[in-house]
């Protein structure tokens, strides 16, 4: 088995006072889906957001324990959490692209951090992005379009163009189709399937059956801790834990 | 089964009463207010109705005297006992020349400097009207009045009679009031030193209270920790906002003309010391339209890689930027309407050339309004009023180039 790219050891988050995640420990793989379900509340999310200290954003919330990318404490002082974030990239629950033209959307992170040197770099990178989240037979002709023009699931699309135009290792995906519709959700599914050849994934569902058809890897939260943690095949068909057992069948969540 | 258009039961018709009331209450109070706008219009635009037209006399003005020697003041007297020649007591003709406004010699020195062919001959020149005539051809003297009551006599009377038979007398548009300065004489007084020292104070205010106010509103919103210190001056900007304007223009004084020895009267510390004033509002309404902007943009950015600064920059920014420069114009039509803190820089002096710079002497359109309010003579009310409108179209301008902008900047998300 690969090496894992994501390793947490005993990682505590608080917030205030109050404690979200308690002491996990997680190995993520490369190039497999790996899916968080559980519970709402559970810490799932501040988990995932964790990943690429999306949660320095909030001043109330701390973290212990460590938590290292490729053998890189990520925590350390002496990361740049701007290179963190251009190796670890997001998606969130709602489509979020910016209020400018579908191309500026793709093309905002290579301009910041000038990962193309000419125009048609840019270009060819963008239809490149593009292509890759499936989406640009759909926009190739009105690319100068606003981005929010587009429908929920295109949207969605867009923002996971956005973030592997950057090329980063790890893409972390906060429940991207609980805002969409079934068949727009196919879409992004079949799209994160595609995309694990490439990238390292962490989705952060609330359904079980998404977790089941995307992911190698399943993890399941429960208040906090880090309840059970294998194969999906194995969390799903003989789970260990009752809790578990509970939620895949419907009984607590 | 039940019947849905029956309307017993669930207090239906209380609530539909209720509904009712309220709606004509609502349509009441726009009504009303409806009512004092067009009142408020309606008076100013009446009173502001004589300023329009303005009434010249024609006169026969000999020219042929070299002006070194004899004024041209002397030159229209000459004139006008030359069109009345049976005038002949001192008081009499005092109250001739009083026909002609009092300031008559400077149009006709004018006159010959922008046409020299006029000198050397007898030439019939348009002069203005004093307003105390003025006023009586345009039937605002109550000549039912004794004599004694009125400001224009019974001798006064016949001779505007005889002009007005002999063709000598017009009303012609009063162009003087939009392209001249400030004057003692009401029928020569203009608005456009006022309307020029509003628009340098205005610029100056703009300039420095704009930058300023939206660099301190991104920092406080974006990136200031969250600690006392900022506690502190976010309650401090909010009573900023709150304090009388006069104490900005004592600020003024004591600083910008005591201390700094900045030019007193000008354009420049007038337009600081509105910026002061200005500051809080801008400050408040830019933190309001940057805590509108949806969080997910700048998330966005971060997760994208973006530094703090690149993402405040690039995307929370442009989408704040209508609502800033809303913010702004209000502050700014504040800023155009104050009076007090003007006075107190000395904004008030009486100021007859337009100010070509920001350091020169100047006054502003409230502090016009305010002086000719102020004036005894009764011509003064009709230029008030016509200030007063003047001073609202610089307004609405103001307010529609803000709501262009607007339209231009604004992204639907």
């Amino acid at each position: 088995m690969a090496d894992p790219i994501v390793t947490a050891r005993g990682v505590d988050i608080f917030y205030d006072t109050t404690q979200a995640i308690i002491n996990v420990d997680l190995d993520i793989l490369p190039n497999k889906v790996t899916a968080l379900i559980g519970p709402s509340g559970c810490g799932k999310s501040t988990f995932l957001r964790a990943i690429n200290r999306m949660n320095d954003l909030i001043p109330i919330c701390r973290m212990t324990g460590e938590m290292k990318i490729a053998g890189q404490d990520i925590y350390d002082p002496k990361v740049d959490v701007v290179a963190l974030r251009a190796q670890v990239g997001m998606v969130f629950q709602k489509p979020n692209p910016f209020p400018k033209s579908i191309f500026e959307n793709v093309a905002y992170g290579l301009k910041i951090h000038k990962m193309t040197t000419s125009k048609t770099e840019l270009q060819d990178r963008v239809e490149w992005s593009l292509k890759n989240a499936g989406l640009w037979d759909e926009v190739a002709d009105r690319l100068d379009q606003p981005g929010n023009s587009l429908s929920g699931g295109q949207q969605q699309r867009l923002c996971i163009a956005r973030a592997i135009a950057v090329k980063p290792r790890v893409i972390l995906m906060d429940e991207p189709c609980s805002a969409l519709d079934p068949i727009a959700t196919a879409v992004v599914e079949e799209l994160i399937d595609n995309l694990r050849k490439d990238y390292t994934i962490v989705i952060v569902t609330h359904s079980m059956q998404q977790a089941a058809r995307i992911s190698q890897r399943t993890a399941f939260f429960h208040l906090g801790t880090l309840v059970e943690f294998g194969d999906t095949k194995t969390i799903f068909t003989t789970p260990v834990d009752e809790r578990t057992q509970n939620y895949i069948t419907g009984r607590i969540g | 089964m039940i019947d849905l258009t029956k309307q017993s039961g669930f207090n239906l018709p209380g609530r539909h009463r209720a509904e009712k009331r309220f709606q004509w209450a609502g349509r009441s109070a726009i009504a009303i207010s409806l009512l004092f706008l067009a009142i408020m219009v309606g008076t100013i635009f009446r009173d502001a109705s004589g300023v329009f037209r303005q009434t010249q006399i024609a006169v026969q003005v000999d020219l042929s005297a070299d002006p070194a020697s004899v004024s041209y003041g002397r030159m229209v007297k000459a004139g006008l006992r030359g069109m009345f020649p049976d005038v002949t007591s001192r008081r009499d003709k005092k109250r001739l020349y009083n026909l002609v406004s009092s300031e008559g010699s400077f149009e006709v020195a004018r006159m010959v400097t922008e046409n020299p062919d006029l000198m050397g001959g007898t030439q019939t020149l348009w002069l203005t009207a004093s307003d105390d005539l003025d006023l009586y051809v345009r039937g605002k003297v109550d000549t039912t009045l004794p004599e004694r009551q009125r400001r224009i006599s019974d001798a006064e009377i016949a001779w505007v009679g005889e002009l007005q038979a002999t063709g000598q007398l017009r009303r012609v548009i009063n162009w003087g009031f939009l392209t001249g300065g400030d004057s003692r004489e009401p029928e020569l007084a203009g608005i456009l030193s006022a309307l020029v020292g509003s628009a340098y104070s205005l610029a100056v205010c703009f300039a420095l209270s704009f930058p300023i106010g939206i660099g301190a509103a991104i920092y406080l919103e974006e990136f200031a920790p969250a600690n006392r210190l900022s506690d502190l001056i976010e309650v401090n900007i909010n009573n900023l906002a709150a304090v009388p304007s006069i104490v900005f223009g004592l600020l003024g004084l004591s600083i910008f003309l005591g201390y700094m020895g900045l030019p007193r009267s000008s354009p420049l510390v007038g337009g600081m010391v509105l910026a002061l004033m200005t500051l809080p509002t801008i400050i408040i309404a830019a933190r309001a339209a940057l805590r509108a902007v949806p969080p997910s943009f700048k998330e966005a950015a971060l997760a994208l890689g973006a530094s703090p600064v690149q993402a405040v920059f690039h995307h929370v920014f442009p989408v704040a930027m209508p609502g800033m420069l809303t913010g702004a114009i209000i502050g700014m039509a504040q800023a155009l309407g104050e009076t007090a803190p003007l006075l107190m820089i000395g904004m008030v002096a009486f100021i007859v050339d337009i100010p070509e710079s920001i350091l020169e002497p100047a006054t502003a359109l409230p502090v016009q309004i305010f002086l000719w309010a102020d004036s005894p003579e009764r011509a003064f009310t009709e230029k008030t009023a016509a200030a007063i409108i003047v001073l609202l179209i610089f307004l609405i301008t103001m307010n529609l180039i803000a709501i262009l902008l607007r339209r231009k900047l604004e992204t639907r998300f």
